[in-house]
């Protein structure tokens, strides 16, 4: 065991995270809707020092033949080597992937998008909706701030209009995207004995296990995803869902607020 | 028949700048430059050692900059991610930009990376990285001689006008493009791109109207600083 890890499970013996946190809670979040005009619908999201942003793009293309009614969801996440000094130029590095494949899950999931709504003549046009994450700052529980953004830009996304042969991003349709779900996203991590959320850079590297649970409203659960190299019991699991549905009604009410301004 | 600006601006008009300092925690430095629409936000890390190692100048550090709009940033459609020939040549240009103040014998061997990263794009956007990269640099503390501060210039509408935005870019065929970067003392150019039609007059008109708005830019930048270094001083008393 390396000192630092040495130092955060110190730390978490003695009731206290690793940035000073006496509750074991989440940082504070701030989101902010719209954020970029450009988009069709963005979000910022801060949880503490950690910021990013998430934007949405609609275009009008060809499905996928499998489902030629269906429109398409894409997400993508942009560890910016701005954000933290290990971030480095080039194609997406594995952990970019999975929280991109995460966040995608919960949203596709959750079945928020109602895909055939976006269906326009079958086997040959569709909405495509396609998310975007980019990290400004990280310092710590990057896939629960981009879950966050990206749910938050689709609640904020406003279709282009389009007149059957092209779409035109200069004039809103005025239509917003129809959203049946909202779906959230809270990561447990398990280090030592200790189970914490919203972990810390320092805490996030120490982390033995991790479960990150996306949760829909009536508290039903609509993806999941184990990380980290320790096995956990089936006790162990239940704890960290029941913990991440609690912060999730949270996040949640904190999110519909955030909408209705 | 006098060419109206579509935003209703004078000539030597600019659009409202915001800049602020040290908004990214993670880095040694960084800057937020917005004008108009036009967001950059730059990063400074470093100086740090180099990867690849070829890249390793044993006389003085190099300065490495990256320019990327991010996928939503375009008011048309998607931008792919992971850049491209435009975005790689904003890179060299906006290296050579602010070369002529970095001083980086200081740090052989090592590197200074300075990433721009835009959110949102209204043109202009290689002259707001660059004014967020210099406020970036001078926040990490990199010693330098002086600041760079970048505007666009160009004809538009038989016009020379500061500062155009996306809807002047794109009035005709005609319109001139010329993005400029300028020491603040010594009012040297060490940025000059331009596409289009124009006379030797006209070219000259348009770099002395340059050098005449950058000092707006420059004092946008000056007081992000200042309010970055006052703020903090301010927060030390307190403890």
């Amino acid at each position: 065991m390396n000192e630092q890890k040495e130092s955060v499970i110190r730390t978490l013996q003695q009731g206290l995270r690793y940035d000073g946190r006496k509750e074991d809670g989440f940082r504070e979040i701030e989101i902010k809707m719209g954020s970029v005009r450009n988009a069709e619908g963005s979000a910022t999201v801060r949880i503490g020092e950690t910021e990013v942003i998430a934007g949405v793009k609609m275009d009008v293309e060809t499905p996928y033949p499998d489902t030629p009614d269906e429109g398409m969801l894409m997400v993508g996440e942009e560890f910016l080597p701005m954000a933290n000094p290990n971030f480095e130029l080039g194609p997406p590095r594995i952990d970019a992937i999975e929280i991109a494949r995460v966040v995608d899950r919960g949203i596709r999931e959750s079945k928020t998008i109602d895909v055939k709504g976006l269906c326009i003549t079958p086997k040959e046009k569709v909405w495509s909706v396609m998310i975007d994450i980019c990290t400004i700052n990280d310092e710590g529980n990057l896939m629960d701030a981009s879950a966050l953004a990206a749910m938050a830009a689709l609640m904020n996304t406003e279709m282009p209009s389009y007149d059957g042969e092209v779409v035109d991003y200069s004039k809103k349709s005025g239509k917003k995207l129809k959203l049946r779900e909202v779906p959230i996203t809270v990561t447990v991590h398990n280090i030592g004995n200790n189970f914490i959320v919203d972990p810390t850079i320092e805490e996030e590297k120490s982390s033995e296990a991790r479960l990150t649970v996306v949760t829909l409203e009536d508290g039903r659960i609509c993806a999941l995803q184990k990380g980290g190299e320790k096995g956990l019991s089936i006790e162990e699991i239940m704890k960290m869902v029941d913990i991440a549905g609690e912060h999730s009604k949270k996040i949640r009410e904190l999110l519909l607020k955030n909408a209705k301004k | 028949m006098t060419f109206k600006r579509p935003d209703g601006r004078g000539k030597k008009e600019l659009r409202e700048i915001e800049a602020k300092a040290g908004i990214i925690k993670r880095a040694n430095g960084s800057g937020y430059f917005r004008i108009g629409n036009t967001v950059a936000y730059a990063a400074v890390y470093g100086p740090r050692n180099i990867h690849p190692k070829f890249l390793q100048d044993p006389s003085k550090g190099v300065l490495r900059c990256n320019y990327n709009m991010m996928p939503f940033s375009s008011a048309g459609s998607r931008v792919r991610p992971g850049g491209n020939r435009r975005s790689k040549e904003i890179g060299l240009v906006t290296e050579k930009a602010l070369s002529e103040v970095v001083m980086l014998t200081k740090y052989p061997n090592s590197v200074v990376d300075v990433f721009i990263e835009l959110p949102q794009t209204d043109a202009g956007t290689r002259c707001a990285g660059i004014s967020a990269a210099s406020i970036a640099l001078a926040d990490a503390g990199i010693p330098m001689k002086d600041m760079i501060s970048s505007v666009a210039v160009g004809k538009v509408g038989g016009e020379i006008v500061a500062d155009l935005d996306y809807e002047e870019e794109a009035y005709d065929e005609n319109t001139v493009d010329i993005p400029l970067a300028f020491t603040h003392r010594g009012k040297k150019v060490t940025l000059l791109q331009m596409d289009g039609k124009i006379t030797r007059d006209e070219l000259e008109e348009a770099i002395r109207l340059g050098s005449e708005v950058i000092d707006r830019i420059y004092e946008a930048q000056e007081k992000a600083l200042k309010e970055k270094y006052i703020i903090n001083s301010e927060g030390e008393n307190h403890e």
